[in-house]
């Protein structure tokens, strides 16, 4: 039987194991839009705007592991889609995004809504493709979630010309597909594999750094039991919190520019770093010139063009964070030794030294409220078990720092690009992939208002979200480097003219509430998660002047942390401990 | 240091965009690019001259074999191998210059493909180093134009880029 290609884009989705399509309709699109109209496979979330359907399917991939697909226009439709495909290329996430086209006989004229859509999203999209024939429709997306999910994941788009998706042809979607230049090395190489467990097992001062490829690669109980067997310390990058479980003792909390000084101080003063799916981000190293400079790093990750990069490595592992891991594992048992605990024992007394400076400490006696303590009262509130999206800034932070991930896929942010407006609609795709599970959207009241017409797309899907505002009236991570590096010239950072939250949630037909009392705080969380069948917007009035601790200023390296000055404020902030 | 990278790359509309993109984008220096079909019509070749620190043509191999178009890719300038390009260079040729300048194509091994009254154009190949000395040696001679294709390389011996 003969399908358009509309039909076909349709069923090929509905082949491939689709269920959820986050799109927003067009012109151009209306061919596509009217075949989802004729069928119940797939559910299409309609956005409020093209960047959310991208956030929202990032979200959606990044809590479920499956790839996110969004449809837009041409045009507008997909420049808006742009900084949600960026943000899921740098956080390499798998998504397939399908971009209707003008008509082929009109690319290259300035048609109406026609933007150069590959040359637009070519620098930030794993890879793209452009459909001139509909006969090449199916294979082109099944291409397409293959390339997305395999290797180092990643954003796709396919763009699709209007008269392609009105053409007709035979359809049958391919069981497999062969790309000659594409294959993705899966095991590690067993020679090199075996050198770095001589290191390991060789060191005294170990220190295991891991990031986003534990989680994307599913290779967390690798990493536990490994991390376990050798009683090593783990410290985990802001991609790759929940990767090993942070009410571990092994574990050392997050690293990098606002890591635990007991992770920072672990990273540079250790003679052998096993570094896992990482990329040797500037956020985590620091200066690069001052980074751990007595190590032998071992490196594993699936794309050999991450290892090597920023670092010299001494032993690369080209492959799969889970095989890798398992093969050392193996080759660790096989060898039967029993002197690590002695060895490493004065390295963990020193680590113990570092942790009793106790460097997440923050004033619990405040009268308003702390915005560390709405994180740790959500972590209560939810027992560690939700879901967190979260903006970007220093809300952020204080997620990352003190909600406690003991699990994988919980925690959902933009780390690579740093995208305001994330928040609300990845939490919309968290929401979906994971209806029966509370999910919590950690923001602060710059970063919501980027995205705030999202809250119609949660109405109109029911989706019980619970909107976790630290409201300091600030863009508080720019005010904070304006505070340090800036001589307190806050230029521009003031949100000025700021809505009434409450009146904003519920005009969109959700509940709100203002919370500006401390003691109000735990009450407020568990009040709105005990209420599973609406969106609460918890607006909390945090302290104003709060600022991320610790912190690594750029250009500084991991032994020139600033630590939070005492409540005294006899600790100046320049005071470095190392 | 100078390296020669040789490509196969799907002969597809767009790969040639992602190689230069990602030369720009990471900020990589580029001498030189030759493209073009090859033997199979599903591939192009493509040799594209660089220069970099070891550790960044290390990462411009690897960022080059992540692009999906690639097929596959050598680096020439690890092994023994040959590099070849074209000239084409127009140049007054009047009274005196006349006769000198069609010695001086000869000693080049450069060929006179086309001739007025007052110009000659003449066909050099060979590596840049030798274009480069036929152009100086010319001296004061009136060049009015240089046309040069760009390095072409391949390994000698039994080595070949091929799938």
């Amino acid at each position: 039987m003969k399908l358009t290609g509309a039909e076909i884009v349709v069923a090929s989705l509905r082949d491939e194991g689709v269920k959820h399509i986050f799109g927003y309709p067009g012109g151009a699109a209306l061919h596509i839009y009217d075949a989802l109209y004729k069928q119940d496979a797939l559910q299409h979330v309609l956005v409020r705007h093209e960047q959310g359907a991208t956030h929202a399917a990032d979200g959606y991939a990044r809590a479920s592991g499956k790839p996110g697909v969004v449809l837009v226009t041409s045009g507008p439709g997909v420049t808006n889609a742009v900084t949600g495909i960026a943000t899921a290329f740098m956080d390499s996430i798998p998504m397939v995004v399908l971009t209707a086209q003008v008509p082929t006989g009109l690319i290259g004229d300035d048609a109406f809504q026609e933007v150069d859509t590959v040359g637009i999203t070519r620098p930030c999209v794993k890879h793209n493709f452009l459909v001139k024939r509909v006969e090449d429709l199916a294979l082109t997306i099944k291409k397409a979630f293959f390339i997305a999910s395999s290797g180092r994941p990643g954003p796709v788009v396919i763009d699709i010309p209007k008269d392609i998706t009105a053409e007709t042809t035979d359809y049958s979607y391919p069981e497999t597909v062969d790309i000659r230049s594409y294959a993705p090395v899966c095991k590690g190489h067993p020679k090199q594999i075996a050198r770095a467990v001589d290191l390991l097992l060789d060191s005294s001062r170990p220190c295991i750094y891991t990031g986003g490829g534990i989680i994307q690669g599913g290779a967390e109980r690798e990493l536990t039991s490994l991390v376990r067997t050798l009683g090593f310390p783990c410290t985990n990058t802001l991609m790759g919190l929940g990767g090993y479980p942070s009410s571990d003792p092994l574990f050392l909390g997050m690293l990098g520019m606002h890591g635990t000084y007991e992770a920072n101080m672990a990273m540079y003063e250790c003679d052998v770093m096993l570094a896992v799916g990482v990329r040797f981000d500037d956020r985590v190293t620091g200066d690069l010139k001052k980074f751990s400079p007595n190590s032998t790093i071992i490196h594993v990750d699936v794309d050999p063009s991450s290892i090597g990069k920023n670092v010299h490595v001494e032993v690369p592992i080209v492959g799969e964070a889970g095989p890798v891991l398992a093969a050392m594992l193996e080759r660790i048992r096989s060898l039967k030794r029993d002197d690590k605990p002695v060895a490493i024992s004065k390295w963990w007394e020193k680590i113990d030294h570092w942790r009793s400076y106790r460097s997440l400490d923050y004033d619990r006696q405040s009268e308003v409220i702390k915005p560390q303590y709405v994180i740790e009262s959500l972590y209560k509130a939810t027992k560690g078990e939700a879901y967190v999206a979260s903006d970007v800034g220093q809300h952020q932070m204080w997620a990352a720092q003190y909600y406690g991930f003991d699990n994988t896929r919980r925690w959902i942010n933009s780390g690579g690009l740093g995208t305001m407006g994330f928040g609300l609609p990845a939490a919309m795709g968290v929401q979906l992939a994971h209806p029966d599970s509370d999910v919590a959207c950690v923001t602060g009241e710059a970063s919501i208002i980027m995205c705030i017409q999202e809250l119609s797309t949660c109405k109109q899907y029911d989706l019980p979200i619970k909107i976790i505002n630290l409201n300091n009236r600030y863009m508080g991570m720019v005010r904070q480097w304006q505070e340090f590096f800036y001589d307190r010239r806050y230029s521009h950072s003031y949100m000025d003219a700021l809505p009434d939250f409450v009146n904003l949630a519920e005009s969109f037909g959700h509940s709100g509430v203002r919370v500006d009392a401390p003691g109000d705080v735990e009450p407020a969380i568990k009040e709105a998660f005990s209420q599973k069948d609406r969106l609460i917007f918890l607006d909390f009035i945090t302290d104003q002047s709060e600022n991320v601790y610790p912190m690594i200023a750029s250009g500084a390296g991991h032994n020139e942390m600033h630590l939070k000055p005492s409540s005294s404020g006899e600790v100046p902030l320049e005071r470095e401990l190392a | 240091m100078r390296r020669i990278i040789s490509l196969l790359v799907e002969n597809e509309a767009g790969a040639l965009s992602r190689i230069a993109g990602l030369f720009s984008a990471r900020g990589y220096n580029i001498e030189s690019l030759t493209v073009a079909p090859t033997e199979d019509e599903t591939l192009s070749r493509m040799t594209i001259v660089t220069y970099g620190s070891d550790q960044i043509i290390e990462q411009i191999t690897k960022q080059l074999n992540k692009l999906i178009d690639v097929v596959r890719l050598v680096d020439l300038t690890e092994g023994r191998h040959i590099e070849r390009e074209l000239m084409l260079l127009k140049v007054t040729a009047e009274r005196d210059y006349r006769e000198e300048i069609k010695r001086l194509s000869d000693i080049f091994r450069g060929r006179i493909v086309d001739v007025t009254d007052k110009t000659y154009t003449i066909e050099i190949t060979g590596p840049v180093g030798k274009l480069d000395a036929f152009i100086e040696a010319l001296g004061d001679a009136d060049v009015i134009e240089v046309v040069r294709s760009g390095v072409s390389g391949i390994a000698r011996g039994e080595r070949a880029l091929r799938l």
